[in-house]
């Protein structure tokens, strides 16, 4: 007998249905059965979880992360990370294939369902070229029936522009979308910083905006030739939503994300030679900062993923050149977006959950990202009032590097329902059982 | 001398961006009494017996690590010179291992030579040893900065508003970011010169002018801060060839007809001789290269003085 779950009196918020109200929830198996106003008595045999001044929003997709597995288990692991995801509220996860070895062929797709747990939903993309070598097309079907759900050699641009072309165009046997690390790896070359008044203060190289948005052009006039569905990555620059901006104006199937970092910090973060503040693309400036801001008020950005990059204190406690580029990102994600752009108001809740869940989930053709009668029993619940200070030693990620250590923030992750059990409740792990899909 | 108004506090010299005003008065002041240390017969006090400076240089240097060390045994500390091949870098020990050895051995301060810019900041957070940034990447070189003033307040007397100009690759100069910031804090009027592939980007908002035209830059100059060329900024197309570079951008005494008769020549060393400035400037009227050089000595002196604990006027 499985479960079931009465949720009594929290905000249910159903972005994509518009539904904002407080209201009960009846859970049963791994579904949401009932919405609406519920008699305790009528409900029998269901546990009462009270959740009255919680927000009850669809479980978290991050379409971008790292989660290092296989070889570099002493950076993150799919189980370490998947508990990271479930603290975050995060109920899905879309891991990068630049391991080592890089998942580009249909065992290590594989091996990444085999070692998914409970925690989370874990999907990976498969590698657009052998290897992340930028040469050789990977056998795309292969990819794609063992379960890689996007293209990718995140991590490397793919800078041979017919390489680019062609995965544009075979991906679209699958209708699998190419997900675009936008980096003309020359204009960047050895830049470990955004290139500007700061990067000239500090004597650090630097990598212009050119680098980014250069790549952009490129693959957006691909993505009209070949009518793949181009996804950009990561953006940075100003000029970068300009230009996707004027590409869904001219119907481009092309859509875009952001992470939380490039949606709050700028390269005065470097100032004190923080290598954890040291990401690709980096850090830029206020001006760009607030482009990208704009550009997801404005629907020219779809989706916030949050890049999270676990790299060990072992690398990055050296110089700041010598340090690797990535930052951990999935457990302050939801508190850095709810403190700094929601509450001050620059971007609506729902919006912001959407753009956290439902979009990502309509990119990859994923049944979550949705609060509502049938649906899958994907929950995150957050408490909107909840202060709490970052501390990584707390981080169920094995890497803990942040910029963001000290920071106060408004808005955490209470309760985490995963396929209708809970991986996160009163704000502790917990396991959780195994469920039937 | 003059009686310094703040006393030094820092553990730490790390570069001129940081210091105040009255801080690059102490240390200039302190390394004049340091001069008159270096012009007795017996060049040598005690005042720094018993304390340990460790000179860890990862880059190749031959001035500036002799300068430290010498300044050091001028003083009496005893010194270990360790360089990329001494040290145990190359065996793929970490920076900061490496470091923290040599602090369990009991040293007073570290000097620290990398080619990683912010190198010296990451180590002093880490130590309880003072260190003092020999040159860091393409950042900061703030004792090179240092004895630069010296060299001109000892020739100029009043810094404020003195034009200085700065020829050739700011955006890959260490020294060049540290005399801008110490000339612009002093009051002096800094302008750079060199081509557009190798000023720094938004570098006017540092407070200074920018030239292209060497001979218009020239005209207006009271010193001519010359950088060394790096031989291979070829390679990644900053300049298309030395020679192009030196008819474009070299100093020669031809083009110093340009200049006020009694401009100053600087440079930090070593010289590309007939590159970024020709034979007979360099060794010409002109040129106070060499008295850098001997004020480089003084400034560490200061420094190492400093940071260990001294107080201006004390030093013998």
């Amino acid at each position: 007998m499985t479960e079931r779950y009465l949720l009594t009196g929290g905000r249910v918020i159903d972005p994509e249905g518009g539904k904002n109200e407080e209201t009960d929830l009846l859970i049963q198996e791994n579904r949401i059965v009932k919405i609406g106003s519920l008699r305790k008595t009528l409900v029998k045999s269901a546990q009462i979880i009270r959740a009255k001044g919680l927000l009850i929003a669809p479980g978290l997709v991050d379409m971008h992360v790292h989660l290092r597995e296989p070889g570099r288990e002493d950076e993150e692991t799919i189980e370490s990370g998947s508990k990271a995801a479930a603290r975050g509220g995060f109920t899905t996860v879309c891991c990068m294939p630049n391991t080592e070895p890089p998942l580009d062929d249909q065992g290590k797709i594989r091996l990444i369902y085999d070692r998914a747990t409970p925690f989370a939903r874990v999907f990976p993309f498969g590698a657009i070229s052998k290897g992340i070598q930028g040469k050789e097309l990977t056998e795309v079907g292969d990819l794609f029936r063992a379960g890689a759900v996007a293209l990718s050699d995140d991590g490397s641009p793919v800078a041979n522009a017919e390489l680019m072309r062609r995965v544009l165009e075979y991906s679209r046997l699958f209708d699998l979308p190419v997900v675009d690390h936008c980096e003309d790896p020359a204009l960047s070359f050895e830049g470990v910083m955004n290139e500007g008044y700061t990067s000239t203060r500090l004597g650090l190289r630097g990598i212009p905006n050119a680098s980014e948005e250069i790549m952009i052009s490129r693959d957006l006039h691909l993505a009209a030739l070949t009518k793949g569905r181009l996804h950009l990555a990561h953006l940075s620059a100003a000029g970068s939503v300009a230009l996707l901006r004027e590409a869904k104006r001219k119907g481009l199937a092309v859509t875009g994300e952001v992470t939380p970092h490039h949606l709050t910090l700028t390269d005065d973060a470097l100032l004190s030679f923080d290598t954890n503040a040291k990401v690709k693309p980096p850090l830029r400036t206020r001006a760009d900062v607030e482009a990208l801001r704009t550009g997801l008020a404005d629907d020219t950005i779809d989706v916030i993923a949050t890049d999270h990059a676990p790299h060990t204190s072992v690398e990055k406690e050296v110089e700041f050149d010598l340090a690797p580029f990535g930052m951990v990102g999935l457990e302050t994600a939801l508190g850095i977006v709810l403190t700094e752009l929601v509450s001050t108001g620059r971007l609506g809740l729902a919006k912001a959950l959407a753009a956290m869940s439902t979009n990502p989930s309509k990119i990859l053709k994923f049944p979550y990202g949705r609060v509502v009668v049938g649906g899958l029993a994907d929950l995150v619940f957050i408490d909107l009032k909840k202060s709490w200070v970052v501390n990584p030693d707390q981080f169920a990620s094995k890497s803990k590097n942040t910029p963001l250590v000290g920071r106060h923030l408004k808005g955490k992750a209470v309760h985490t329902l995963v396929n209708g059990s809970f991986a996160l409740r009163d704000g502790r792990l917990v396991e959780p059982k195994e469920g039937n899909d | 001398m003059n009686k310094p108004s703040t006393p030094w506090k820092r553990k730490d010299l790390l570069g001129l961006e940081e210091l105040t005003v009255e801080e690059i008065q102490l240390i200039l002041n302190t390394a004049e009494s340091m001069k008159e240390i270096l012009q007795r017969p017996i060049r040598k006090v005690p005042t720094l017996r018993g304390k340990t400076v460790v000179n860890l240089f990862l880059e190749p240097s031959t001035r500036t690590s002799s300068s430290f060390d010498l300044a050091a045994k001028r003083l009496s500390a005893d010194t270990l010179n360790l360089s990329v091949k001494t040290s145990s870098v190359q065996k793929g020990e970490t920076l900061l291992d490496t470091v923290r050895n040599l602090e369990a051995m009991k040293l007073d301060v570290l000097v620290i030579r990398s080619s990683s810019s912010g190198a010296p900041y990451f180590l002093a957070r880490r130590l309880t040893a003072g260190v003092v940034n020999a040159g860091d990447g393409l950042h900061e070189h703030p004792t090179q900065g240092l004895l630069d003033l010296l060299t001109l307040r000892e020739r100029f007397r009043r810094l404020r508003g003195l034009k200085v100009l700065i020829v050739g690759d700011v955006a890959h100069s260490r020294v060049a970011r540290s005399n801008i910031w110490g000339l612009t804090k002093v009051g002096a009027e800094v302008s750079i010169c060199g081509p557009p592939t190798l000023l720094p980007m938004e570098v006017e908002r540092f407070g200074v002018k920018t030239f292209t035209d060497l001979d218009k830059a020239l005209r207006e100059a009271d010193v001519v801060y010359v950088l060394r060329l790096q031989l291979e900024r070829q390679a990644r197309y900053m300049i298309p060839s030395l020679r192009e570079y030196a008819q474009l951008f070299g100093i020669t005494r031809f083009r110093l007809r340009q200049a006020r008769r009694d401009i100053v020549i600087m440079h930090p060393g070593p010289i590309n001789r007939g590159v970024e400035l020709d034979p007979d400037v360099a060794d010409g009227p002109w040129s106070v290269i060499l008295d850098q050089v001997t004020n480089g000595v003084a400034i560490r002196m200061a420094v190492l003085y400093l940071l260990c604990g001294g107080e201006a006027g004390e030093s013998d």
